[in-house]
């Protein structure tokens, strides 16, 4: 689904007369790889790079160096600009600056009419979309009279109905409550799972990548390290390193296995920890 | 003072106002427009009133609601009033010291009241039954011709639409923004006028720099929803006539043929 090698981003500063003053690397020889279907997230904190290889992917920035493929597509051809960003959709972190229309319906709809889809189609894909985020209730609602977290899940539908192969999140949770947040993780992960949409949800809310596919791990511009969560939190060290934080119930398994219980890695939730725990128990 | 703006705000209700063809409300509004300043004497003003309050019967916006949308214009209406009252040349009424009020400056006075009283009810009415895409689709159709001209038609209302839709957004950030700014010892409302004009400066860098924000991310949001100008474009909620849309223009070119007719011949 996607595909990127050697992918390098050199954000330039220039002086008034146009001369190029500093130069910063944001993305750094990037290789991924995103398999069709799957839930892949995209870890770092403030500063990792992690928004510009999402601007990447709905070709919002080109590469400076190497080679980006969405759907087969080369992002450096600039013909394939909107067939690119019709299959790679994007849903941005400020629920409030991606809502174009004032009605959720149009707003559902504003996708759709750009890229020419006939009237009775755009109906069709309003309704399924809204019905695939749960809020067919508020069709007829201004988005200024929902929460954040609705609201999200409005602009979630907004990118669903393009028919998207695939939706990037940059960090579509970090303006919102916790009740927000599990909606949308909730929705996100439904449409991955009933519609199989590929899903690249990049985040630095750790909880957030454990029911994830494979997850990659950015710090300064480049892969630090990726695996499955399962792989990704057993190296705790590894992760503090990187000034990530790691799941309490993860931490906690570490701390007690430091401590010498003989308990596996990579534990994620809180069940598997139990059940460990009554293991050891006998 | 901010949350009174009632003028660009949709209110729902479902009425048949709130279903017509927007280009049917522009026409109205114009023709509503033209018949405030033609009309003459008091059955013109009663036509006209009859005329008004029927629209916002049918369109059941609570009466109350729009009110609301007035206080905003109060002390342009009272200075207008006063103007009119005090300078209006003519049969003086009533004169103490160097003021004098007129019968003809009485009259003006009034009129001119009530005639901003209702351009605003009219024209917010527009905006209250339509929302601001359908507005937009009615006044991108009606000024189609213009396209020919080279001028931006869909551009212009894109940008009416999008600045319709951050009115509320950027209100809410002004009070966000005056309380917390309070909050650090700021007063909005002491001193006098040059005063309180410098007291406004900390409060709107920072609105222009979240503005310029918010516009950055929107552009970006439309980009990555493959928005790129009208061209290719199809509509979600194409505009077409029905009915009823025929009958309420029979009905707005029959008033403004009565008002017209009454001012010629009365």
């Amino acid at each position: 689904m996607i595909k990127a090698r050697q992918l390098v981003h050199e954000y330039f500063r220039r002086d008034e007369e146009g001369n190029v003053e500093s130069i910063q690397t944001a993305l750094d020889h990037v290789n991924i790889d995103v398999k069709p279907g799957s839930f892949v997230a995209v870890l770092g904190h403030n500063g990792s790079g992690k928004s510009t290889l999402a601007k990447h992917l709905n070709v919002l920035l080109t590469p400076t160096e190497g080679t980006l493929w969405v759907d087969g597509k080369n992002t450096a051809d600039s013909e394939l600009l909107w067939d690119i960003r019709q299959s790679a959709g994007m849903v941005f972190q400020n629920p409030d600056n991606q809502i174009i229309a004032s009605i959720v319906e149009e707003d559902v709809g504003f996708g759709p009419e750009n890229t020419g889809v006939p009237t009775d189609e755009i109906w069709k894909r309003v309704e399924e979309s809204l019905t695939a985020v749960g809020m067919v209730k508020y069709r007829s609602h201004s988005p200024n009279k929902l929460s954040g977290g609705q609201k999200q899940r409005v602009a979630i539908a907004g990118v669903v109905a393009m028919q998207p192969k695939c939706i990037v999140l940059d960090e579509p949770t970090a303006m919102l409550d916790p009740n927000g947040r599990r909606d949308v993780l909730r929705t996100v992960h439904e449409l991955n799972r009933t519609k199989g949409v590929t899903i690249i949800l990049i985040t630095h809310y750790m909880e957030e990548v454990v029911d994830a596919d494979y997850v990659y791990v950015m710090d300064s511009g480049s892969i630090a390290i990726e695996g499955t969560p399962r792989e990704i939190f057993s190296r705790v060290e590894d992760l503090k390193a990187h000034r990530m934080d790691v799941p309490q119930i993860t931490l906690l398994a570490y701390e007690l296995k430091q401590a010498g219980l003989p308990l596996p890695d990579g534990i994620l939730s809180r069940a598997e920890l139990v059940e460990a725990l009554e293991r050891l128990r006998g | 003072m901010l949350r009174d703006i009632t003028i660009g705000q949709y209110y729902p209700t479902g009425s048949v106002m709130h279903r017509m063809d927007p280009r049917v409300k522009l026409f109205g509004t114009l023709v509503f427009l033209i018949s405030v300043f033609v009309y003459r004497g008091i059955v013109g003003l009663a036509v006209v009133t009859l005329f008004l309050a029927g629209v916002i019967g049918i369109s059941r916006v609570p009466f109350r609601y729009m009110i609301r949308g007035l206080r905003a214009i109060l002390v342009l209406m009272l200075i207008t009033a006063l103007f009119n009252l005090f300078l209006t040349p003519g049969e003086v009424l009533f004169s103490f010291w160097k003021l004098k009020i007129t019968e003809e400056g009485l009259i003006c006075a009034v009129r001119m009241a009530i005639r901003l009283t209702y351009l605003i009810l009219g024209t917010s009415l527009m905006t209250l039954t339509t929302t601001p895409n359908q507005l937009t689709d009615g006044l991108e159709k009606s000024l189609g011709p213009l396209r020919r001209l080279r001028v931006p038609v869909h551009e212009i209302s894109m940008i009416m639409s999008i600045a319709l839709r951050f009115i509320p957004i950027l209100t809410e950030e002004t009070d966000k923004i005056m309380k917390a700014q309070m909050a650090r010892g700021a007063s909005f409302d002491d001193g006098n006028i040059i005063k309180k004009a410098k007291s406004l400066i900390p409060l709107l860098v920072p609105l222009f720099i979240s503005a310029f924000r918010r516009a950055n991310d929107l552009a970006m949001a439309m980009e990555a929803r493959c928005y790129h100008g009208g061209e290719g474009r199809t509509k979600m909620k194409p505009l077409r006539y029905q009915g009823i849309d025929r009958a309420a223009y029979t009905v707005l070119v029959l008033y403004l043929l009565l008002l017209i007719a009454l001012r010629v011949l009365l």
